[in-house]
C-alpha cells in the first residue's frame, strides 16, 4: 500500500469487497459497543484513512504479542488493517537492520511529528539506568522517552507494556515498569493480555482511525468496550457457577460435563477481557472453552497472584505452613507470658506481709 | 493501587499477617489464662468439679427463662454467621487450602437467605444496644467496634456475591480486607470470647460443682 493510498482503495486492490469491508466495520462497531448506526461512519472514516505512521517499539517482551497479531489467522481484514497502517519501525517485521532500522524510526518521527501512533510491547527496565535491555546502544528507557515525545498517542500492547507483566514479576531483577510509569503527558491506551486478543488491537486502531480520539478507558487505561466486563460475566459456563456445579479435577465427571472451573483456580471473576465474547483463533474457542481456567493474564501482577490452580477464595501464599509457624510462635510466646505472670504472682506473694491491728491504727 | 492489586495484597501478605496475629494472639490469650491456674482448693470436695465444669459449658448455652426474646437474636446471628462462614463453597475451599480437608457445602441460595437473616439479626442487636438506656450506658467503644468488624465481612461478602456496589474485584478485596480486620481485632477485643467462653464456663461450673452446688 502506498502512503497516499486510502484504506478503501488498498483493500479493493487486495481483493476485499466493499461488502466484506462493511461487514468488518459493522463487527467492529458492535465489538466496541457502538450503536449499529456507527458502522457506516467507521466505514467512511476508515475508507478515507491514509496510512497513519506507526512506530512499534519492542522492549522486554517475548514477541508473543506480535505473533498473536500477525499469525492469528490467514489473511483477514484484521491483518489487512494492520497492513494498512504504515508500520515504519518494528524489529520483528521490518526488513531493515542495524543503523538503517534506526534511521527509519528517526525519519518517521521527524516526518510525522506529533501525528504518529506509538505502539509499545514489552516492559521497560529502569534499574541501573536501564542497562538490562538496549537497542542500537540506547536503553529502552531512552528510546521510549525520545519516541514518545512527539507521538500523538501511545498504545501499550500486551500485559508487559501495560502493567510490567512477567519481567515485572517478583523479584523483578531488571526493575521493569509499564509505559504508564514513565510517560505521563500522553494519552495511553492499555491493551493488556498475554497476549492480547488480535481483534482488540485492531479494534483500538480502528477507533483511533475513525474518530481520531482514544476510546473510553477504565481506571487502568483499558478500552471499556473490550475490558468493561469480566470473563466470568460473559462465560458460557456461568450458569454452572450459579448452580454450584464445579469440576473438581481436570478429568472428572464435572470437567467432562463442562461445569464451572472455579474450584480449579479459574480467575474469570476478577479478569476483565473480551475472550469470552470475541474468542480466539477466528472465534473458535477460548481457554475456558477448551477446559482450562482463566489465568487472569490481562490483569496487573497476574504472575504474582498465587497458583493458577488455586481458587480465587484462597490465599495467594501457602497459609498452612505459615499457620503452623504461627502456632509454634504463639505457643512459645504464650508459655513465656504465662511464666512471666507466674513469676510476677509469686514475687507479689513473697512481698506480701500481714498487716497488724497496730499498723492499721497508726495510719491517719 | 488498582482493585486487583488490592485483592492480591489482601489475599497474600495482608492475609498472612492477619492470620499470624490471630493465631499467635489467641494462643497467648488462652495460655495466659490457663497457665496462671487457680489457687489450690484445700477443702474437701463435696461434688465432682470436672463433670460440673463440662456440664456448665453446655447448660450456659440454654437461655434462662424470660430472656428468650433477646437471646434468640443472639442465637440467630451466631449460628447464621457460622453457617455462612463454614458452608459457603468458596469458604470451604479456603479452609481446604489450609487444612487439606473439605466438607459438603450448602446451596448458594440458602447461604444467601441465611446471610440476610444474620445481617438483620445483627442490625437488631445494634438497635437494642442503642435504644435500651441501660445497655447504651454499659456499652463502650470496644462493643461497637466488635460489632462493626463482625458485621463488615457479612455485608461485604453479600455485596460481592451479588455484584452490587460496583466492581466485583474491589468488593472481593474489601471482603477479604474486612476478614483481615476481624482476624487482627479478634485477640484484642471481646471477640476472644469465641474461645475463652469455654474456659470461663468450665471454671464457673467446676468451682460450683466442687462445693456441691447443682449446676
Amino acid at each position: 500500500m502506498r502512503r497516499d493510498e486510502t484504506l478503501a482503495a488498498y483493500l479493493q486492490r487486495r481483493g476485499i469487497s466493499r461488502r466484506g469491508f462493511l461487514k468488518f466495520c459493522a463487527a467492529t462497531a458492535s465489538l466496541m459497543a457502538l450503536p449499529p448506526g456507527m458502522a457506516p461512519t467507521i466505514a467512511e472514516a476508515l475508507g478515507k484513512a491514509k496510512r497513519p505512521s506507526v512506530i512499534w517499539l519492542s522492549f522486554q517482551e517475548c514477541t508473543g504479542c506480535t505473533e498473536s497479531l500477525t499469525r492469528s489467522h490467514n489473511p483477514t481484514l484484521e491483518s489487512l488493517i494492520l497492513d494498512a497502517i504504515s508500520l515504519d519501525y518494528h524489529h520483528t517485521l521490518q526488513a531493515a537492520a542495524g543503523s538503517a532500522a534506526e534511521e527509519a524510526r528517526e525519519h518517521a518521527m521527524e516526518q510525522f511529528k506529533d501525528q504518529y501512533l506509538l505502539i509499545v510491547d514489552g516492559s521497560i527496565p529502569v534499574k541501573h539506568n536501564g542497562v538490562y535491555s538496549t537497542i542500537a546502544g540506547m536503553t529502552n528507557l531512552q528510546m521510549l522517552e525520545e519516541t514518545a515525545r512527539h507521538a500523538a498517542a501511545i498504545v501499550a500492547v500486551g500485559t508487559c507494556a501495560a502493567y510490567g507483566g512477567i519481567p515485572h514479576a517478583n523479584p523483578n531483577p531488571t526493575g521493569a515498569v509499564p509505559v504508564t510509569e514513565i510517560i505521563k503527558d500522553k494519552p495511553i491506551i492499555n491493551v493488556p493480555g498475554c497476549p492480547p486478543i488480535p481483534v482488540v488491537i485492531t479494534g483500538v486502531l480502528a477507533h483511533y482511525l475513525t474518530f481520531g480520539t482514544i476510546p473510553e478507558l477504565d481506571d487502568l487505561h483499558r478500552p471499556l468496550a473490550f475490558y468493561g466486563d469480566t470473563i466470568h460475566d460473559r462465560c458460557y459456563r456461568r450458569t454452572f457457577y450459579d448452580q454450584g456445579k464445579f469440576a473438581k479435577t481436570f478429568d472428572d465427571e464435572g470437567a467432562r460435563n463442562g461445569w464451572c472451573l472455579y474450584e480449579l483456580g479459574c480467575k474469570g471473576p476478577t479478569t476483565h477481557n473480551a475472550c469470552a465474547t470475541t474468542k480466539w483463533n477466528n472465534s473458535t474457542s477460548f481457554p475456558i472453552e477448551s477446559g482450562h481456567g482463566c489465568l487472569g493474564c490481562s490483569e496487573p501482577d497476574f504472575w504474582d497472584a498465587g497458583s493458577f490452580y488455586k481458587p480465587l477464595s484462597t490465599s495467594t501464599t501457602d497459609l498452612s505452613d505459615w499457620a503452623v509457624g504461627a502456632v509454634v510462635a504463639g505457643a512459645a510466646a504464650g508459655v513465656a507470658a504465662g511464666l512471666y505472670h507466674k513469676v510476677k504472682k509469686s514475687s507479689a506473694v513473697s512481698r506480701h506481709h500481714a498487716v497488724t491491728v497496730d499498723e492499721l491504727e497508726d495510719k491517719p | 493501587m488498582s482493585a486487583i492489586e488490592l485483592l492480591n495484597w489482601a489475599r497474600g501478605p495482608a492475609l498472612q499477617v492477619a492470620v499470624a496475629i490471630f493465631i499467635i494472639g489467641m494462643i497467648i490469650r488462652v495460655l495466659e489464662v490457663w497457665l496462671l491456674g487457680r489457687k489450690k482448693d484445700l477443702s474437701e470436695a463435696r461434688g465432682n468439679a470436672t463433670a460440673a465444669g463440662w456440664r456448665t459449658i453446655l447448660t450456659r448455652s440454654v437461655p434462662p427463662p424470660g430472656m428468650w426474646s433477646h437471646l434468640i437474636v443472639g442465637y440467630v446471628f451466631h449460628i447464621g454467621f457460622l453457617i455462612a462462614l463454614l458452608f459457603f463453597v468458596p469458604h470451604i475451599l479456603f479452609f481446604k487450602d489450609i487444612f487439606g480437608i473439605r466438607w459438603p457445602g450448602l446451596p448458594n441460595g440458602l447461604i444467601d437467605a441465611v446471610t440476610i437473616i444474620t445481617l438483620a439479626a445483627m442490625a437488631y442487636t445494634l438497635f437494642i444496644r442503642i435504644s435500651d438506656p441501660v445497655r447504651r450506658m454499659l456499652s463502650t467503644f470496644d462493643d461497637y467496634f466488635a460489632w462493626l468488624v463482625t458485621f463488615l465481612p457479612l455485608l461485604t461478602g453479600y455485596l460481592a456475591f451479588h455484584r452490587h456496589a460496583g466492581d466485583y474485584t474491589m468488593m472481593l478485596a474489601m471482603h477479604i480486607m474486612s476478614v483481615n480486620l476481624l482476624l487482627v481485632a479478634f485477640p484484642f477485643t471481646k471477640l476472644t470470647h469465641a474461645v475463652t467462653l469455654f474456659l470461663a464456663r468450665w471454671y464457673n461450673g467446676a468451682i460450683a460443682g466442687r462445693k456441691g452446688v447443682r449446676v
